[in-house]
């Protein structure tokens, strides 16, 4: 069984790193997003206190206004006062989900061709095909959010002076649990889809909530209480406090880690499992 | 002959629609069997049962003594599929496509290597093997196609209307291959298609299906010959008042006389013996012929006889054409 996994998912790589184009396109739109959007707000200017308004104050004050200033925006943006450097940590996350929908594309692609079916004629287990694209879609997810993270360090990511393999790993593993849940989420609810409008339809749907009614790209503070409701169960703000976290400190509050991952951790057994249960069910013909 | 695949009743309904209607027949050990009918006939939906893509709505079948439904992964084992559609992966190279369905069959590595090879030779795809499958003519994709339904050297060979949309010569390149199959393999194969020609030169035997209900059962010459012989029309230049029906009726190989006018639409069986007789008649009689023509009965006949329909005159349903739109772009890419 390991071998015929291993087997299709040596196709998905074959395919994707020959289309060198793909990728790049798969990058360049989170890279736009964090140009564009993350350049564009500036946090701290946002709030700087007027020259002339300077001038009253008394020179001992101003330094206690411009730290109390601070402080707000270090309370509101989860520990740091660049918004690049704030969204860059949800935009990982925002990565992972662009290729997990991309990965119940595939499978729509499979089916159209024909393809699927000669999988299915094949000795195999019906888990398999899709361990396999749950499998490869986590690979690829992760392989760009780390090009999309070394882009965002060049571009001025700010990250903790003492930033270690403790901080990489913990990244990594955020990456890995949010890419099996939603790889796992998409590919379920593809898998009896014939064609790709329908399956473009659906994403869609699920794609704006899942991206802006989460702490990916603003603070859940900020959101209306009925907003906070759908991102507190967002899968997505707990992947992009955690990277937040990894990023901006290695002096981890474990209670908010743990309870994050508890959550990314129970995210991900439940969709892999009930997934890929309701994938093979649905892996018939007609 | 031990028979090979056995089906029990097999039938599908799709909601009203019943596709294959208790279907019975049974293929025998290194046969090459066909199923022929128009589009919508019930063949690919047959072939997708045989084959464990569908479940049957009532009935079964066996293949190598393994029931359908209940030892599909032991089906799957002993049989290859070679699909209607171009399935082979186009970013993938002709030996890459290949190596993933060996892996998938649980093929050795060594082994695997070697039928690769083998099969690329039988298809005559070894120099292009290392080609994206991109860069390949339809002709060619279907040859890959075929290899790959053969990586396993499976018991028994399915092929779903295995040249649709290829020209002649690459028809008759791919008719070469079963046949040699066959041959050198001892593999039993069993074919669906419309193409009258394909039956008649492939097929030990054929089965017409219609409707989703067989129609008949036999080996194209047998089929013919159940039409009951050959046809010779006739045309006299002369000789309206005279009537030759009683004269042609004594040759005993004369079955059935039609006269319109001077025009006579003559049934007989063995027509190249009896047509010289028939020109000699005529010709006692101080009759002259304007033209005479011998018609050799053709499956598109024996068609009409057992289905009161010529099959290129059905047209497809919308999902056909549309289908085969889809086949023809890709061949032509």
């Amino acid at each position: 069984m390991i071998d015929e996994i291993f087997a299709l998912i040596m196709r998905e790589v074959k395919k994707w790193v020959r289309e060198p184009f793909l990728i790049l396109m798969m990058i360049i739109q989170p890279t736009l997003w964090l140009g564009l959007f993350g350049k564009a707000f500036n946090l701290s200017g946002l709030i700087s206190i007027p020259p002339e308004i300077i001038k009253e104050l008394p020179p001992d004050k101003t330094h206690i206004i411009s730290d109390l200033f601070n402080r707000i925006l270090q309370n509101t943006f989860g520990g740091t006062t660049d918004y690049f450097t704030y969204i860059s940590a949800g935009m990982l996350s925002i990565v992972i989900l662009f290729t997990s929908m991309f990965s119940g594309m595939s499978i729509v692609w499979d089916r159209r061709f024909g393809f699927l079916n000669k999988l299915l004629v094949a000795p195999i287990s019906r888990c398999s095909i899709i361990i396999a694209k749950v499998s490869f879609s986590v690979l690829r997810g992760i392989v760009q959010a780390l090009l999309v993270f070394s882009i965002a360090l060049a571009f001025g990511l700010k990250l903790t002076h003492n930033f270690n393999l403790i901080n990489l790993l913990g990244i990594l593993t955020t990456l890995l649990l949010l890419s099996i849940g939603l790889s796992s989420l998409f590919i379920a609810i593809t898998i009896r889809i014939k064609s790709w409008e329908a399956h473009a339809a659906v994403v869609n749907l699920l794609n704006l909530p899942l991206m802006f009614a989460s702490s990916a790209l603003f603070p859940i503070k900020q959101m209306p209480s009925w907003l906070q409701m759908i991102a507190k169960f967002n899968p997505i703000s707990y992947a992009s406090d955690n990277i937040r976290i990894f990023i901006l400190s290695n002096e981890f509050n474990m209670q908010i880690l743990l309870h994050n991952f508890e959550f990314l951790i129970i995210f991900a057994l439940t969709f892999s499992i009930v997934g890929i249960l309701v994938a093979e069910r649905m892996l018939k013909f007609d | 002959m031990a028979s090979i695949i056995q089906t029990y009743d097999l039938t599908k309904r799709f909601g009203k629609l019943i596709a294959v209607d208790h279907v019975n027949f049974s293929v025998n050990e290194g046969e090459i069997f066909g199923l022929l009918g128009p589009n919508g006939a019930g063949k690919t939906t047959t072939i997708n049962m045989l084959t464990t893509l569908l479940k049957p709505t009532d009935g079964t079948a066996s293949i190598l003594g393994y029931d359908i439904v209940k030892d599909e992964s032991m089906v799957r084992r002993v049989i290859g599929l070679v699909p209607q559609d171009l399935t082979v992966d186009e970013d993938l190279t002709g030996r890459e496509n290949l190596m993933l369905h060996a892996r998938l069959y649980h093929l050795d590595k060594d082994v695997a290597k070697k039928r690769i090879n083998e099969v690329l030779s039988l298809v005559n795809l070894l120099e292009f093997a290392d080609k994206k499958v991109e860069t390949y003519s339809g002709g060619m994709r279907k040859r890959l196609e075929l290899a790959e339904g053969l990586i396993h050297y499976p018991k028994i060979l399915f092929l779903d209307e295995p040249t649709l949309g290829l020209d002649v010569q690459t028809r008759a390149v791919i008719w070469d291959y079963i046949k040699q199959l066959r041959k050198d393999h001892h593999m039993t194969i069993f074919l669906t298609t419309h193409y009258m020609d394909e039956a008649d030169t492939l097929c030990d035997r054929i089965a017409i299906i219609d409707y989703g209900r067989i129609k008949v059962i036999d080996s194209p010459s047998n089929l013919k010959d159940s039409l009951g012989g050959d046809i010779i029309e006739l045309d006299l230049i002369n000789g309206i008042n005279t009537n030759m029906e009683s004269a042609f009726l004594t040759i005993p190989q004369v079955k059935e006389v039609k006269k319109e006018g001077n025009h006579y639409r003559i049934k007989v069986m063995k027509g190249e013996e009896v047509l010289p007789i028939i020109v000699k008649r005529v010709v006692e009689r101080d009759l002259r012929i304007s033209r005479v023509s011998l018609i050799k009965p053709t499956l598109d006949q024996v068609y009409l006889e057992y289905t009161g329909r010529l099959l290129r005159e059905i047209e497809g349903s919308s999902e056909d054409v549309w289908r085969m739109r889809r086949i023809l772009k890709r061949i032509r890419a």
